[in-house]
């Protein structure tokens, strides 16, 4: 999804600040056309989302996406719990031994 | 915009005193090898027993790498960290989510450890950094992890 250079530019874009298509495609040696079609696969991909205002699309990034980043935490402390728990009843062993 | 922390809990046989000794000044050695971030295997893992105190792993040569602080320290009852690592595990001094350990002691004598992870959406620009970095997009983070921790494996 990020290996074609124009989509992250337009994600860089989209990062700085909510943005509609006129605007990210000033920036870019691409059409609109192409930078609108750019910005269909992200919305697929659940980088970014839209908004209408009046007639435009404004485009920005979509905070979901913080939801991979949530689940790998989730594995991460689980991870560590079980490891820490394991740990605590081998000291407690020792201790009552 | 807010997101849910995450919340986990185990229950330990040790004594409340005692789950939060083993919890905050031995992690080194419970501490999964391999799940840290600096270049090479963790020696220890530092949590420095006051607010305001530093959260850090150390390698055999001393090389010292923050992960975060210490919001309080309350002992036996309450260990509240705070994690900086972006969503790249670079630290980020400007970056605090907040790791809240609890520990309640049982009637049978076990302590419960709970840990909450929260203020999850402060990884918002830094979480779009990482999905700019990892050409697969998010599913990605998960594979850089277990590769980064299948090197460290094969390093030793």
């Amino acid at each position: 999804m990020l290996a074609d250079p124009t989509r992250r530019a337009i994600l860089e874009h989209v990062g700085r600040g909510p943005a509609a298509v006129g605007e990210i495609a000033a920036g870019l040696p691409v059409s609109r056309p192409a930078v609108s079609q750019h910005l269909k696969l992200l919305k697929e991909a659940g980088l970014v989302t839209e908004t209408a205002s009046g007639t435009r699309r404004i485009y920005r990034i979509d905070p979901r996406g913080l939801g991979a980043m949530r689940d790998w935490l989730d594995q991460f402390w689980k991870t560590s719990l079980d490891n820490f728990a394991a740990y605590a009843d081998a000291q407690g062993r020792e201790d009552r031994e | 915009m807010s997101i849910a922390p995450i919340v986990q809990s185990v229950t330990v046989r040790l004594s409340q005193q005692q789950a939060f000794d083993a919890f905050a000044t031995q992690m080194g050695r419970w501490w999964k090898p391999g799940m840290t971030i600096g270049a090479r295997p963790h020696a220890d893992i530092v949590i420095e027993p006051e607010p305001g105190g530093r959260w850090f792993e150390r390698d055999a040569d001393g090389i010292e790498t923050d992960w975060g602080k210490v919001i309080d320290w309350d002992p036996p009852q309450r260990l509240l960290l705070g994690w900086q690592l972006d969503a790249s595990f670079a630290f980020d001094p400007d970056l605090v989510t907040e790791v809240e350990i609890r520990f309640d002691g049982q009637d049978d004598g076990s302590t419960q450890v709970t840990l909450e992870h929260r203020l999850l959406e402060r990884f918002g620009p830094s979480a779009q950094k990482v999905a700019e970095s990892l050409r697969g997009g998010w599913p990605g983070l998960m594979q850089l992890f277990a590769d980064f921790a299948q090197s460290q494996e094969d390093a030793r």
